[in-house]
């Protein structure tokens, strides 16, 4: 990683309101040195085939596509493309797989190989947190302390439940469904793909997965792990692709569920398309989440769960806290502490173990995130944007929030899915709700008080599927997280999210 | 039905049987010395005097409307030939727009559904149960002018009342079943607790017309949720019969509202309205279920589709009714919150 | 607003004894303080502590750590043979390399104040000598102002004094508030150091609303314990009185000093009080002038690291004098 830093990004982009209140300086007293996690050990094949029926197979399309670090934006590996013909072999091993022995074996012995693929993501973290950075973007940090623990967690979990599910249901007899076709995005590549595929084995389910095509790796290193923990051939295979090979993953007829965790847009096309097919579907999409700061909230904590709810990931979370709220009487006093924190921000080098914020996952979605706040700052609104220092390669965005957004504005209202926060007001409860639910998502929201009895009455009032009292993103796999509205449907983790994944009578 | 004493205004069943063979021997014979008075009083009509017919209405916002597009389509008297409506009755054909006014009664009355305690909500839709019992009578005459024999009948308003019973106690047991704690790793106290969905559109079965309405419109109310529901075309006179139940229960105006009309012409008007959060269709006809599957993408809807059981499944215990049909339509909601001091 | 505030609301409810000009109340005094979620701020104090500080990092660091510590000994068996060691050691922390410290103070009782006044003098090496009956506080507010003003006398720079916990849990604010405004006069030119034990006060919502109090009746730093009670100072409890520090600066411009104390035994642990420093209030505050260590063990490691960093190799213990 010899990225070289050569322009200091902008800082005050727009005109701010003159502060002339005393002022910190966040500067170079004593700044950190580079931290880089060592690569040395992880090793990315210079190709990668198909996972289907226990065995990698060339892609029948004769197609490959390079994956490559938004970070440096070298290529790391080139992955095979899955065309319909490859779809369709995989769907046909998960078939056999299904009725020759997943769905014959005991669920207790289901458990173990769970339990098996959980113990060797822990084994194996360290590589995979590594690989998740360098093919994502994402911070070090968070790939190390969240995203593969938490995978690890979701296998173990759901392993558990595996021969437990007669008590899932209030005795409600129940039977898998067969194939799962479950197409994953790109913001959480190794956890989504636990997410999905966990409790679909657990409940007696085989798979067909197909990763997003910016971030690969981490799939084909799970299929790596399900190869070492001898799980049944066909049990679980990974197509790899774009988007034509998720539609003929989405469509292929001898899928009986499918799961897709995406945008609104592409979930919308997936339901009109299975309308009619008898498929089951869950639909986890994208949200527009307030994160509400009362005045007697925990201030300084709640700068905090702003922070991490907006640049936590670049942004890239689907139930980032996107929109803050905040009582008028504190909105001076939170804009001034919120811009301190974001001086303090690191962005860089995923790989560094002091990097705060990394890299946007691909150049198209750093297009639009600019495009995004082009359009806030033609709206009139003022912009604050981190005052880091920008890397010469590969997709950057500095952290960003935005001031005077009015509620029909553009920025308050579509997702941005990048770290770019917008800052509305609110006077009363009432109001906050009201704003808090104007929006066509409901996937998660935020409340900061210190008040219990408020923390209740808004949580019953927000139109949301997780609410986060006095925090903001946090996630376990006992914990049942899924939208209302149009963020989707259906639940993953928890009891609750079991029932995706069976048929009940 | 055993208690003859607190049947609805006309005369008990058997002694009406008689008496309006008797009028209809004589209005079949126009040209008879009786024939012209025959003819004023017309079907129904009981001690010399005319009967006053009922003009069946949709039941939107709690007041029984006609269609606002002024159509209407008809049904046949009483084949039976037990009842106080004329040969043919006109029933209004709900439009679009009716549809539209049906899903604004459903919005507005769900924030004062939802907020009422379950208590309350099992209370009323017990009083909707006693309702019922006392116009069972007229429940079953309505289930025979549509076709259905004495005993079925019988048996589908019977086992209806009790299928209110049911989802009456159920009201405040949902939680207890399906909401969790979870035992997250860290130190905060997490919970998911079921909410309602909002406005559900339901396409009730043609038949049973009356146990089809209940149990796929009770469930929704139970998960306090509000309704619009499309009621069976085929004997739309119940429905309304039912609806005066409901209007007579403390059940609030607007959260159940009841459509009659096409199917294929409101079932997807319902399916594309935007404040529609969920869809229950029961229908045979494959292609509407996957319209109405396909037209509910817009929003994201939570479309259910079913081909209805067979009679017998819907009178069934087991397979016509449980926590599972108030599960479809609740939404779980994940609350976390740090402990500490 | 009386109710919340107890007994007064430390606009001199009572008198200090001296009579004499308070020290101007700082405006958010008369209102509740902002409360501190337990949770959060123990998560925010651990993600801070997983900076990786390495190389030029580590050893600016720790030099810069040496220079902030107020070398401790407050024990009963303390003599003036063990202070003047101590203070040889402040002095020059490591003998093979002069560059390396000096320490900014030595922290004693009263009666070595004269021992440790001669030893280190013309160094630069700041002597601070403990107050206020120190370790409980517990006892008449003359018998401490008088335990103020001996110090002083015989030539303390800084004291480091102690609230009175009792009445903070008592929610007798304006007795805390008049005695540290009081110990403040008394202190004339010393710098005053104000010893909240936080340890004792339950709760990171006391602890907040003591660093307010203090900061608001003249308390030149805040401190976090005496070393005496356990927990002493740990990384979020720091962090609770670094936000009180920042809000009084974002208020009024005025930088108040913070100092834990107690438990900080490893050069890890001290370059993470550095980054929670750092982070929270800037550059400005990364000067032994506003933020100390108190500790005793805790040289010798920071002494180990810098070797080890110099040397590329692991240090024994045996080979750094124990004073």
């Amino acid at each position: 990683m010899s990225n070289e830093i050569i322009k200091p990004a902008k800082s005050m982009t727009s005109a701010a309101a003159k502060d002339t209140s005393p002022a910190l300086d966040f500067g170079h007293a004593w700044d950190y040195a580079p931290a880089p996690e060592a690569t040395d050990h992880v090793k990315i094949q210079p190709r990668y085939e198909l996972f289907i029926g226990g065995k990698w197979r060339a892609p029948k399309s004769g197609k490959y596509f390079q994956t490559i670090s938004p970070s440096t934006e070298q290529v790391l590996s080139e992955v095979a493309e899955g065309n319909a013909a490859d779809v369709d072999l995989a769907v046909r091993a998960a078939r056999q797989a299904y009725d020759k022995v997943w769905s014959k074996m005991k669920p207790a012995e289901r458990a173990k190989y769970i339990f098996r693929i959980s113990r060797a993501i822990q084994e194996k973290a360290r590589e995979l947190a590594i690989v998740e950075s360098m093919d994502g973007g994402k911070p070090i940090k968070e790939s190390r302390d969240v995203d593969v623990p938490l995978a690890a967690a979701h296998f173990f979990y759901h392993a558990g439940w595996a021969d437990k599910l007669d008590y899932a249901f209030h005795g409600r007899r129940h039977r898998a469904l067969g194939v799962a076709g479950q197409i994953i995005p790109w913001n959480f590549p190794l956890l989504m793909a636990a997410w999905k595929i966990a409790p679909a084995l657990a409940c007696g389910n085989t798979v067909v997965l197909k990763p997003a095509e910016t971030t690969p790796l981490t799939a084909l290193l799970l299929a790596q792990i399900f190869e070492e923990a001898e799980l049944p051939a066909g049990v679980v295979n990974i197509v790899t692709g774009a988007g034509e090979t998720g539609a003929a993953v989405a469509g292929h007829p001898d899928v009986n569920k499918v799961a897709f965790t995406g945008s609104t847009g592409v979930g919308k096309r997936i339901q009109r398309a299975l309308a009619g097919s008898n498929k089951r579907l869950t639909l986890e999409l994208g949200g527009k989440a307030a994160n509400i700061v009362f005045a007697d909230a925990p201030l300084d904590q709640a700068i905090e769960g702003i922070v991490n709810g907006i640049y936590f990931n670049q942004g890239h979370v689907c139930c980032a806290g996107s929109r803050l709220l905040v009582e008028e009487s504190v909105h001076d006093i939170v804009v001034k502490k919120l811009r301190d924190r974001l001086q303090t921000l690191r962005l860089g080098d995923p790989l560094d173990k002091n990097t705060d914020v990394g890299a946007i996952n691909s150049k198209m979605q750093l297009d639009k995130i600019k495009q995004l706040v082009e359009a806030g700052e033609h709206e009139g609104a003022q912009r604050y944007s981190a005052p880091c220092a920008i890397p010469q390669k590969g997709y950057w965005f500095p952290p960003t929030f935005f001031t005077g957004v009015s509620q029909s504005s553009r920025i308050a209202r579509e997702e941005i899915f990048g770290p770019v926060l917008t800052v509305l007001t609110f006077r009363t409860p009432d109001e906050a709700i009201e704003k808090a639910n104007n929006t066509m998502y409901g996937l998660s929201a935020g409340i900061w008080t210190d008040k219990g009895a408020k923390i209740f009455w808004m949580a019953t009032r927000l139109q949301a599927g997780v609410v986060w009292g006095n925090t903001y993103n946090k996630f376990d796999p006992s914990s049942p997280f899924g939208g209302y509205k149009e963020s989707g449907f259906g639940r993953e983790g928890g009891r609750q999210g079991l029932s995706a994944y069976v048929e009940l009578e | 039905m055993a208690s003859k004493k607190h049947a609805p205004p006309p005369a008990p069943a058997a002694t009406q049987t008689v008496e309006t063979r008797a009028h209809e021997d004589l209005v079949s014979d126009t040209y008879s010395d009786n024939g012209a008075l025959a003819r004023v009083l017309g079907r129904g009509a009981e001690q010399g005097r005319v009967t006053v017919n009922k003009a069946y209405k949709m039941y939107v916002g709690g007041a029984f409307v006609r269609s606002e597009s002024g159509r209407y389509f008809q049904v046949k008297g009483g084949e039976g030939g037990v009842g106080v409506d004329p040969d043919t009755v006109n029933v209004p054909r709900g439009s679009r727009k009716d549809a539209r006014d049906a899903v604004l009664a459903a919005k507005n009355a769900h924030a004062g559904w939802a907020s009422r305690t379950a208590f309350n909500r099992g209370q009323i839709l017990y009083r909707l149960a006693e309702v019922m019992e006392s116009r069972k009578e007229e429940l079953r005459l309505s289930l025979v002018r549509s076709g259905e024999s004495d005993a079925a009948a019988t048996e589908e308003v019977l086992r209806a009342i009790d299928r209110v019973v049911y989802y009456a106690g159920f009201c405040d047991k949902v939680h207890a079943l399906v909401a969790s704690h979870n035992p997250v790793a860290g130190p905060h106290f997490g919970f998911s607790i079921p909410e309602p969905m909002g406005v559900v559109a339901v396409l009730a079965p043609e038949r049973p017309a009356l146990l089809g309405l209940v149990s796929t419109l009770l469930p929704v109310l139970t998960g306090a949720n509000t309704a619009v529901v499309v009621a069976s075309d085929a004997d739309p006179r119940t429905a309304v019969v039912f609806c005066e139940c409901l209007a007579t229960s403390d059940l609030p105006g607007g959260v159940a509202n009841v459509l009659l009309g096409h199917a294929k012409e409101l079932a997807p008007a319902l399916a594309k309205h935007r404040e529609v959060i969920a869809v229950d269709a029961w229908t045979d006809d494959a292609d509407l279920r996957a319209t109405l599957e396909k037209e509910g993408a817009d929003n994201v809807k939570r479309v259910k589709t079913h081909a209805p059981l067979k009679t017998a499944g819907w009178l069934d215990e087991r397979s016509g009714q449980g926590l599972g049909w108030i599960e479809r339509f609740l939404e779980t909601k994940t609350v976390w919150h740090p402990v500490g001091v | 607003m009386s109710s919340i505030l107890g007994n007064g609301n430390g606009h001199g409810a009572r008198s200090s004894g001296n009579g004499g000009p308070r020290a101007p109340v700082y405006p958010l005094f008369t209102s509740p303080p902002p409360p501190v979620d337990q949770v959060a701020v123990e998560e925010r104090a651990a993600s801070l502590a997983k900076r990786s500080i390495k190389k030029a990092t580590k050893v600016a660091g720790l030099r810069l750590a040496i220079r902030m510590m107020d070398l401790t000994t407050l024990e009963g068996k303390d003599t003036a043979g063990k202070v003047r060691a101590l203070c040889n050691k402040a002095m020059l922390p490591l003998d093979k390399d002069p560059s390396i410290g000096p320490c900014a103070a030595i922290c004693v009782y009263p009666n070595l104040v004269p021992t440790a006044k001669q030893a280190l003098a013309g160094s630069g090496v700041k002597v601070a000598s403990v107050a206020t009956a120190f370790p409980s506080g517990q006892s008449p507010l003359s018998v401490k102002l008088e335990d103020t003003r001996r110090a002083v006398d015989l030539g303390a720079d800084e004291i480091d004094m102690v609230i009175d916990r009792g009445a903070m849990l008592a929610g007798d604010y304006a007795k805390v508030y008049d005695e540290i405004a009081a110990t403040k006069e008394a202190s004339g030119a010393a710098h005053l150091k104000v010893i909240l034990e936080t340890g004792e006060l339950g709760s990171y919502d006391v602890v907040r609303r003591a660093s307010e109090i203090a900061i608001a009746a003249g308390g030149d730093f805040i401190k976090t314990s005496t070393g005496k009670i356990q927990p002493a100072a740990t990384p979020p409890v720091t962090l609770v009185m670094l936000e009180a520090i920042r809000d009084h600066f974002y208020a009024t411009g005025r930088k108040i000093g913070m100092k834990p104390a107690g438990g900080v035994r490893t050069a890890k642990q001290a370059l993470h009080y550095l980054v929670l420093v750092k982070e929270t209030l800037g550059d400005a505050w990364l000067t032994p002038d506003l933020f100390r260590f108190g500790a005793s063990a805790l040289l010798n490691d920071v002494l180990m690291q810098l070797e080890k960093e110099r040397t590329g190799n692991y240090q024994a213990g045996e080979d750094f004098s124990k004073d």
